[in-house]
């Protein structure tokens, strides 16, 4: 590990008002859950910091339940979990398909939800879907809770609207109306770092939420309007190409996700014709 | 700080922001485990947390506390995995290896040939090409009296007789997942 280990602390909690005053009293203070996007920085010699909270026994940040119509998934909740729930699996079954493209057996085993929502990273494999699904961040501090939408979640590269003394504690998904759809395109199955991904839901309002082709998680909602108004997917594609604004980097070019991002909202469509 | 450590209650002092691969490795003894990437994509270091596969580079001592960690020094080297990984060329190198066998321990009893494909997918090999390791998955199922099955795609009337013959082009294409 290229970061010395005696500068990093870890602050243990008894409980999620213990652990929201430390975040209040004791900043700057990294949450940290399943680790394996803080441990690659710690590896890499480029910590997030070095004072760190540990949230792992904080139970009640755990599992999905349906509470007054809509799915809450609690921060905590691990990808493997995700995979394995026959709620998410009729309600929300693109989270599933998320859930099972992220990292492999050991990653979806420790990293959870609300780690891949906080790091914000543009290619998080399940941002484009609670981004499509109009899903909420739940936001706790000690002065209270705050709901946000999710697409209004993230301001820029890696920044959202959360003040430091925020932790994340669940999502909250209303029922989805109409058919979802989920695709990521990566050098190869497992293991891999999107190239693009979409998440989409066919209804009468169509959503289109795609992933690693701009700075932040984008909802195309102009896109959207051209296929809800019975636009040709020409038309509907013209209006992506406004939305995005990918980059080169060493996954792919800027072109390529262009290209791949149309295709794939052609392939949503015509799929869920 | 206590935990299990290969089925026995161990007291060991380490800072909680220690890497479990460095504890197992300076502070308990145990090699086995290895380091390949640190960064989660190669498995070379996992081991088993409550019986979970896990990449021990990105799992903090601290959050080891009271819970349960199996190594490949756990299987006490009888291990039917052990044996069948030796006598199918399951293994050249050999860094990869404990962290294939503990992955491959993980993996529910009952699973499918795609289900093994998935559940090693997060352990990279750059000798063997994978086949020798998943003709040593399916020989030790059978050892254990598990379905007898093959993991190669298109190999179907070879089930229960796993060997070097039934290498196919199109199983190694699938290689990875």
């Amino acid at each position: 590990m290229r970061s010395a280990l005696s500068a990093l602390e870890l602050l243990e909690p008894r409980s999620l008002s213990h652990a929201l005053a430390l975040l209040r009293d004791a900043a700057p203070v990294v949450p940290l859950a399943g680790g394996t996007d803080v441990y690659v920085l710690l590896n890499a010699g480029t910590p997030s910091g070095t004072r760190y909270l540990n949230l792992q026994r904080l139970d009640g940040l755990r599992g999905i339940a349906r509470r007054n119509g809509v799915i809450s998934i609690g921060a905590l909740t691990t990808f493997a979990e995700i995979r394995r729930s026959a709620l998410l699996a009729r309600r929300l079954p693109s989270l599933v398909a998320a859930a099972r493209e992220v990292g492999a057996v050991q990653v979806q085993n420790r990293a959870t939800i609300g780690g891949n929502v906080a790091n914000g990273s543009p290619a998080g494999d399940s941002l484009p879907v609670l981004a499509a699904s109009d899903a909420v961040v739940v936001l706790r501090s000690a002065d209270g809770v705050r709901r946000v939408p999710f697409d209004g979640f993230y301001t820029g590269y890696r920044q959202t609207v959360m003040r430091p003394d925020e932790l994340i504690v669940a999502f909250e998904v209303p029922p989805v109306p109409g058919r979802q759809w989920f695709r990521k395109v990566g050098t190869r199955a497992a293991q891999t770092i999107s190239k693009v991904v979409l998440a989409a839901v066919r209804a009468p309002e169509p959503r289109v939420a795609f992933g690693s082709v701009a700075p932040t998680v984008v909802r195309a909602r102009r896109t959207e309007s051209v296929l809800a108004s019975g636009g040709t997917l020409n038309e509907a594609a013209a209006a992506l190409m406004t939305e995005i604004a990918p980059i080169d980097d060493l996954r792919s070019t800027a072109e390529y996700r262009r290209r791949v991002a149309a295709n794939l909202l052609r392939q949503f469509w015509t799929e869920t014709a | 700080m206590r935990f299990r450590l290969n089925g026995k209650q161990v007291d060991v002092e380490a800072p909680a922001m220690k890497r479990l691969l460095d504890v197992l490795r300076e502070d308990c003894g145990l090699t086995g485990t290895k380091e390949g990437c640190g960064e989660g994509e190669c498995g070379a270091c996992t081991v088993l947390l409550d019986g979970q596969a896990v990449n021990a580079c990105l799992v903090p001592f601290g959050q080891v506390r009271r819970r349960a960690v199996k190594t490949i020094e756990g299987l006490g080297g009888r291990h039917p995995l052990q044996a069948a990984f030796v006598a199918e060329g399951g293994t050249q190198c050999g860094a990869c290896t404990p962290g294939m066998i503990m992955a491959a321990v993980a993996l529910p009893k009952d699973a499918t040939p795609d289900q093994i494909r998935e559940g090693l997918a997060g352990n990279i090999c750059r000798c063997t090409g994978y086949e020798g390791i998943y003709r040593a998955i399916a020989k030790a199922r059978q050892a254990e009296g598990g379905p007898p099955r093959t993991v190669g795609r298109g190999s179907r009337s070879t089930a229960g007789k796993p060997g070097r013959r039934q290498r196919t082009k199109s199983s190694k294409r699938r290689t990875g997942r």
